[in-house]
């Protein structure tokens, strides 16, 4: 077999004459349209692909895009980066997480604070890189703080597998991993506390791919039948979104409302069993995880079972990690945001005193949340 | 300001910028200084004059080690006032424990680098310091150089100029990200670390009126394009898909989420000129390069902010580069 290139996954789709192509079908397609449309892209992934290719640009003005709360750092609620500011200011330990939740400040500051205070706090790319890092310190404690939704958690789960297999005695997890069905369900049926009503504006979802290799297309299946909203699995490429998109106005204008998958190249309906085997056997739910923006919602979270407590940093520090919630200021309106009844802009504290070096809500803290977005590419249209 | 500093404060973007003028400005405040630019022109115009310290880690690099990078810098900073690098000094702060084999590789690397430039080392400084005071060695060279080309400026961009890069992009930031702790990557990246004298003595022997120049170190050369729109009240506007990037960039940039534009070089500058110079200018620099490329017009649309079009007629703006560059998660 020919050596495949990275090029090979992203060249093609990002192909300029075949955006265009698509952006010709779409706008001749929505002139169809009864109504307007909204599509919320759950994934921070998207909403970043979407901005960053400037795709609302190309987009008839009946076909709008709400973005979604799919970026794990973003709906991380601030009590919890407290946690890991604490763990990392513990006594011989390391805290090991992945990419930008290190500048993510909590409370106290982030974890790059509690870096320059002295904590040894690491990124990598990989989880498994613990189990160096535990070796090369035996006589500290490691603690991965474990974040992500369905994509990152098989990666959790080999590690919390290696580590009782190889009786590793100093590394555990503070878990924090959470699913996408959940909080879509969640947005769909959720009141709105401040105008007392079911105000949600989503007509359709573009389902992130990256969550299907692992969990299939099979997790969105309720949600074109029980709840009346289609669904396209899509990819994360501007020709992948372009077309995903095509795919949910044509369900619009022939009048269907399915479940389908775009990208095709990777997703089935049943997705990785054996990943999700792996996750089953560590994790159980919890009953409530608090998203930041967003608030509560039920059966969304993630935590290692019972059995695997002893590995458990929630558990083991329980006695030093503060468990008050913490609100976001007042006039954020983040939770607005993701529930598609407000734009970036339309906060009076977006890019003012809200920014991506001195953030305030969840959307504006990772480059995959939809304020940060925003403020990073402008919004040209 | 943050109450304590960072690393991202040293990451060549916004925070870094801030701690420079929220401290050191303030504090040393003078004409020389205000202007801002890769090396101070003093004595009329004559000498230019710069400094730069090095801590790269790891020390010994595909490409390059810290001794090359540290006779580089400082020489390209010159290069890119138009100078020549003449005398330098050079200071180096040294972990107890380092090995003298090594330490004398990477001095003769220097001497390598030296002669590329034509410069002399005329004074230097030792220093040891005690087990994790430093990591493993620190150099620190500051060189003068006589001015050759006057009137090179950040100030200087008008509507209708264009801007070209002298090679492509993110190699030494991809090659180093790629070799860090933590990101398990094989590659046949190499870093781009190179002095920049004998390509900018071309252009000038070419007899091209060089407008702005400089090196697309930290900040890579989105820091250099919105300093340059900033300084001179212009709009660069870049055609995304003219910027030179090697398949092998791209694609650590695509697992990690970066952009070849954010990620420093170590031998790559940026350049404007007249339209009338462009042809002439990628002439001499394809000479040395043959990935160097136009990619940028200054033009008036949207002022002090750099403009991204894309090939599907979409535009973006490209903002300086915030925080310190962290993988994405998935």
């Amino acid at each position: 077999m020919a050596e495949l290139e990275l090029k090979n996954l992203y060249d093609n789709f990002r192909d300029g004459e075949t955006i265009k192509a698509y952006a010709k079908i779409i706008a001749e397609d929505a002139k169809k349209l009864e109504k307007p449309i909204n599509i919320m892209e759950v994934c921070g992934g998207h909403t970043h692909t979407i901005m960053k290719f400037g795709l609302p640009q190309l987009l008839p003005e009946n076909v709008n895009f709400i973005h979604g709360p799919g970026c794990p750092v973003c709906i991380m609620p601030k009590e919890r980066i407290d946690h890991a500011y604490v763990l990392s200011m513990q006594p011989n330990v390391i805290l090991v997480t992945l990419g930008d939740m290190i500048k993510v400040p909590g409370s106290n500051g982030s974890l790059q604070d509690a870096r320059a205070k002295g904590a040894d706090v690491r990124f990598v790319y990989s989880p498994m890189e613990c189990l160096k890092i535990a070796e090369e310190n035996p006589d500290k404690t490691v603690i991965f703080f474990a974040i992500g939704f369905e994509t990152t958690t098989p990666m959790t789960a080999v590690l919390v597998e290696q580590v009782i297999k190889l009786k590793v005695p100093n590394i555990l997890f503070h878990i924090n991993h959470v699913t996408v069905p959940e909080v879509m369900v969640e947005l769909i049926d959720s009141r709105d506390v401040h105008v007392d009503s079911y105000n949600n504006q989503i007509d359709a979802f573009l389902g992130p791919s990256h969550v299907s290799v692992i969990s299939g297309s099979k997790i969105y299946d309720k949600f074109p039948k029980d709840y009346g909203r289609p669904v396209v699995v899509t990819g994360f490429e501007p020709v992948d979104a372009m077309q995903g998109i095509s795919m949910i106005i044509k369900q619009f204008v022939e009048k269907r409302c399915e479940l389908e998958v775009q990208y095709k190249r990777v997703v089935n309906f049943e997705g990785n069993l054996k990943a999700q085997a792996l996750i089953e056997k560590y994790f159980e739910k919890m009953s409530l995880f608090r998203w930041r923006g967003l608030g509560n919602v039920p059966d969304s979270g993630l935590k290692l079972r019972e059995k695997y407590a002893a590995y458990d940093a929630e558990i083991k520090y329980k006695d030093v990690l503060p468990i008050a919630e913490i609100e976001d200021h007042k006039l954020c309106i983040c939770g607005d945001i993701l529930r598609g009844m407000a734009k970036p802009q339309e906060c009076t504290i977006f890019g003012t005193a809200c920014k991506p070096t001195t953030p305030i809500g969840s959307c504006m803290v990772s480059s995959e949340g939809a304020c940060a977005a925003y403020y990073k590419y402008g919004n040209l249209i | 300001m943050t109450k304590t500093i960072t690393i991202a404060h040293g990451n060549g973007g916004e925070e870094n910028n801030e701690l420079i003028k929220k401290i050191f400005y303030k504090h040393f405040e003078n004409d020389i200084l205000a202007k801002s630019e890769d090396a101070a022109v003093i004595e009329d115009g004559k000498l230019a004059f710069t400094t730069d310290s090095f801590t790269v880690s790891p020390l010994f690099f595909p490409g390059g080690d810290i001794g090359k990078l540290a006779v580089c810098g400082t020489c390209n900073d010159l290069a890119m006032m138009g100078a020549k690098p003449k005398y330098m000094t050079c200071s180096v702060i040294i972990e107890e424990g380092f090995s003298t084999r090594e330490l004398d590789k990477i001095v003769k690397s220097m001497k390598v680098e030296l002669e590329i430039n034509g410069a002399i080392v005329v004074s230097g400084d030792t220093k040891v310091v005690p087990k994790g005071a430093v990591d493993k060695l620190f150099i620190n060279t500051t060189g003068i150089g006589t001015i050759e080309h006057a009137g090179i400026t950040a100030s200087g961009l008008k509507e209708g100029m264009s801007i070209l890069v002298s090679r492509d992009v993110g190699c030494h930031g991809a090659t180093i990200f790629a070799a860090r702790e933590g990101i398990e990557l094989e590659s046949g990246l190499q870093t781009d670390c190179a002095s920049l004298y004998p390509e900018i003595k071309a252009l000038m022997d070419a007899g091209i009126k060089i407008i702005a120049l400089r090196d697309a170190t930290r900040g890579g050369v989105s820091a250099v394009l919105n300093e340059w729109a900033k300084t001179s009240d212009v709009c660069v506007e870049v055609e995304e898909e003219s910027i030179p990037v090697l398949d092998e960039v791209r694609g650590i940039c695509e697992m990690l989420g970066f952009e070849a534009v954010d990620l420093a070089n170590e031998g790559t500058f940026v350049l404007c000129v007249g339209k009338e110079d462009e042809v002439k200018a990628l002439e001499v620099l394809q000479k040395t390069h043959s990935t160097s490329a136009v990619i940028a017009t200054v033009t008036m649309q949207y002022v002090g902010r750099v403009l991204l079009n894309s090939s599907w007629g979409t535009k973006r703006f490209l903002d300086l580069p915030t925080g310190e560059l962290l993988p994405r998660i998935c």
